[in-house]
């Protein structure tokens, strides 16, 4: 059967303002069908972005929807989970939103272990403002501001969210649109702060820089240097050379931020 | 029964008003002069169910409140001019977003670092100015600690009464001094609640101007699903660059403040009938500039004391009409000039406006306010 | 017996016309005309989904 997206969808508000190929479609229906998966009331759920394309995602969603300012979405969505925890939060938003200006609250949230998911959409490049470099855009590459090529190392965003206290950590890619679903669908279902990293495309500001001919071009980059966490276990540095894991890449039950709260306040009360 | 009475601290007395307001939430960051605020507050919250949660920073702190807000609680952030610079961007989000929050700054030297623990009045036009684009602004400047806590109680009945950020700004004096204040018994002040939809989901809109200037807001997770966002919008929340609309959405933001000035605005008039010289002040200056009035009255000056309670929305009709009949103003206070700047903008040259400038971390002392008045001729 | 074929409808006013349905359909059931994505021989159709399931704009629907 046909997957019914349109549940989900607010009436009206296709086509998405997204460029043609853009990865980020993809990404929202994975979302969507995750969201079906694991039967998230809408009424009760939160999607929290900030600013950039992949920021625009939530406007679209038929839930509580929060498009914050640039970099902030954890923020906010911290606020909305700590007030209401009985709501489903899930932040998304770019690589550049969440790990340049929104970097610091997105490490504090990871710490912090706060039942919320958070999906960024990873396309390497300040995407919105035409293709500066992100944190997440690698080293050489061409950027609007790196015309001699990237000078800046790049974040490993996974490995920033597993090293700041995340306690489910998946990484997967728009070409393996089929994967996304079930690793967010996991990550929801995951007590704790749940990072999922989608590697995915812009080719109207990377791709086209970059020296990909076309978005399949890049489609077909991710699946060639993407090796699933399993399959990589049986290989060596060099075979991994150029790669990047993919799928459930961390998991780890701690105390959660909410629950933990809740307990805090039972002992004021006893105390008072 | 006698009524509860303590000796506080005005920043203990802001947490313990907004406790009485309703509020449930609180996030801050730490910062001299007004962490006491959120040190009372991580302890009575937990007590009655709310939450408290110190972020990694200041914008962290505003984002979190404006979140915690869309789900219907009252929300509180505390901070200090630096916190306050940080904030910014945030406030003008809570301003176009309309979301009611209350946003409490001790006011301390500036710029930058500046003087940590000294007293300021110099965040004054930063509650206006501070943020980028047109926008309401509401600050209230208490001067002692009785005032601070009933204008927090304040602060947040016009957050939610307008759907707009509130800030309460008192000087590092008034937050840190110790004063006797009297409880106000529950149901002695009034609590206003934001209007909550009363139309069915399907026909919700967040800023759905068939109900006024201020538009219900609707709880996350009350069975409303709607878009909130930072960009300018139409009334079912979503974004817009129509011309019309955008102008339309934008003059109400403003309006909602500007056409409801005489239910915000609060000031003081003491001996100002008959007065030829009066006083311009708020704040711990404020409590100078009543001594120095005393002490005028007593050789023979006709003094009066205006002191604003809330410095914006500035009361400038009043002034204007006092202008008409006094030899001058005169403007104590802890900055370079900003509310004399003001009172001049709104008194059309009708009288001069003579200023006393303090920025060495000093309080203005009665004895400077009463040589002033003897220069005025 | 014949066999039952899928419905395949695309919605012409989303499709954005970037390829990707036509590039990663196995069996080349699908063709750009134009701008936008087109059906050139739904006999062809393995009824995968890969089409609906990589579409970045929501523009197909396979109905097996
Ligand atoms: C405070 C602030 N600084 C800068 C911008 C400009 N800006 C808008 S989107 C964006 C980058 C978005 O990149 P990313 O988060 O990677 O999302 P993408 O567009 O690539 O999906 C920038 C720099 C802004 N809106 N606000
Ligand atoms: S600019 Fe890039 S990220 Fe933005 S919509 Fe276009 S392809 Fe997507
Ligand atoms: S369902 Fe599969 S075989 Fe059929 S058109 Fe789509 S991609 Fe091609
Ligand atoms: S994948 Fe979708 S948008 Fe792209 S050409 Fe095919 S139908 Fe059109
Ligand atoms: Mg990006």
């Amino acid at each position: 059967m046909a997957f019914d997206y349109d549940k989900y969808i607010r009436p009206g508000k296709l086509p998405h303002i997204w460029c043609p190929g853009c990865g980020h479609g993809i990404v929202m229906k994975g979302l969507i069908r995750a969201i079906d998966t694991v039967g998230l009331d809408t009424k009760n759920t939160a999607i929290v972005s900030g600013i950039g394309c992949a920021s625009r995602l939530p406007g679209y969603m038929d839930c509580c929807t929060l498009h914050t300012a640039h970099g902030r979405a954890a923020a906010f969505a911290t606020g909305v989970k700590m007030a209401k925890p009985e709501m489903d939060v899930i932040l998304v938003g770019g690589d550049g939103d969440g790990t340049a200006i929104g970097g610091n609250h997105f490490i504090h949230a990871c710490r912090r272990n706060i039942n919320m998911t958070y999906i960024i959409l990873n396309n390497k490049i300040y995407g919105m403002t035409g293709g500066q470099f992100s944190p997440a855009t690698p080293t050489g590459a061409k950027a609007s501001t790196t015309p001699y090529g990237n000078p800046d190392p790049a974040f490993d965003i996974a490995k920033l969210a597993i090293g700041a206290g995340a306690t489910f950590v998946a990484r997967g890619t728009s070409f393996h649109a089929n994967q996304i679903d079930k690793l967010i669908a996991e990550a929801i279902q995951h007590k704790g702060f749940s990072v999922v990293e989608i590697l995915d495309d812009c080719p109207t500001t990377y791709g086209r820089r970059n020296k990909f001919k076309s978005v399949i071009e890049m489609m077909n980059h991710l699946k060639d240097i993407a090796v699933p966490v399993k399959a990589a276990e049986k290989m060596s540095p060099e075979q991994l050379e150029g790669k990047i894991l993919t799928g459930v890449l961390f998991k780890e039950e701690r105390p959660e931020y909410t629950s933990e709260y809740a307990k805090l306040i039972e002992r004021a009360k006893a105390a008072k | 029964m006698a009524k509860k009475v303590a000796f506080l601290q005005g920043n203990e007395a802001a947490a313990q008003g907004a406790l009485y307001a309703g509020c449930k939430f609180f996030a801050g960051y730490p910062i001299t002069p007004s962490t006491e605020v959120a040190e009372v507050m991580s302890a009575e919250l937990p007590k009655i169910g709310g939450k408290f949660i110190q972020m990694e920073d200041e914008i962290g702190a505003m984002a979190a409140i404006l979140g915690a807000s869309l789900t219907g609680t009252k929300v509180l952030t505390s901070t200090s001019g630096p916190g306050l610079s940080l904030k910014q961007e945030l406030i003008g989000y809570g301003c176009i977003a309309e979301i009611p929050a209350v946003i409490f700054n001790v006011m301390r030297g500036g710029p930058s670092t500046g003087m940590p623990t000294g007293p300021s009045q110099s965040d004054v036009m930063c509650a206006k100015w501070g943020t980028h684009g047109d926008h309401p602004a509401i600050c209230l400047v208490p001067a002692s600690v009785q005032e601070t806590y009933e204008e927090m109680v304040r602060a947040f009945n016009l957050a939610e009464k307008y759907r707009t950020p509130v800030m309460v700004m008192p000087d590092e004096i008034v937050a840190h001094m110790r004063e006797r204040i009297v409880f106000p018994e529950p149901g002695e002040l009034e609590v206003i609640n934001r209007t909550a939809p009363t139309v069915p989901p399907e026909q919700y809109k967040p800023y759905d101007t068939s109900f006024g200037d201020v538009p219900p807001l609707a709880a996350y997770g009350s069975g409303y699903k709607y878009h909130v966002t930072g960009l300018n919008k139409m009334q079912d929340g979503f974004p817009t660059t129509k011309a019309e609309i955008v102008q339309a959405e934008e003059e109400r933001q403003v309006r909602k403040v500007e056409a409801n000035k005489a239910d915000i605005m609060k000031w003081e008039e003491y001996l100002v009938d008959d007065a030829d010289i009066v006083v311009v002040a708020y704040g711990s200056t404020s409590r100078s500039a009543r001594f120095a009035v005393n002490e005028a009255r007593k050789n023979g000056l006709k003094a009066g004391l205006f002191r604003l309670q809330t410095f914006w929305p500035f009361p400038e009709e009043r002034l204007l009409e006092i202008s008409k009949k006094v030899k001058a103003f005169i403007t104590p206070e802890m900055n370079l000039g900003m509310c004399n700047g003001v009172v001049k903008g709104c008194i059309e040259g009708n009288a001069p406006v003579l200023g006393i400038f303090r920025v060495d971390g000093e309080p203005i002392n009665p004895g400077q306010i009463v040589d002033k008045m003897k220069e005025v001729k | 017996m014949e066999k039952k074929l899928p419905t395949i409808e695309i919605i012409e006013k989303y499709c954005k016309g970037c390829h990707i349905c036509v590039e990663f359909c196995p069996t080349k059931v699908l063709e750009m005309q134009g701008f936008v994505a087109a059906v050139k021989n739904l006999d062809a159709c393995i009824k995968c989904m890969q089409c609906e399931l990589r579409c970045p704009d929501f523009a197909i629907k396979v109905t097996p």
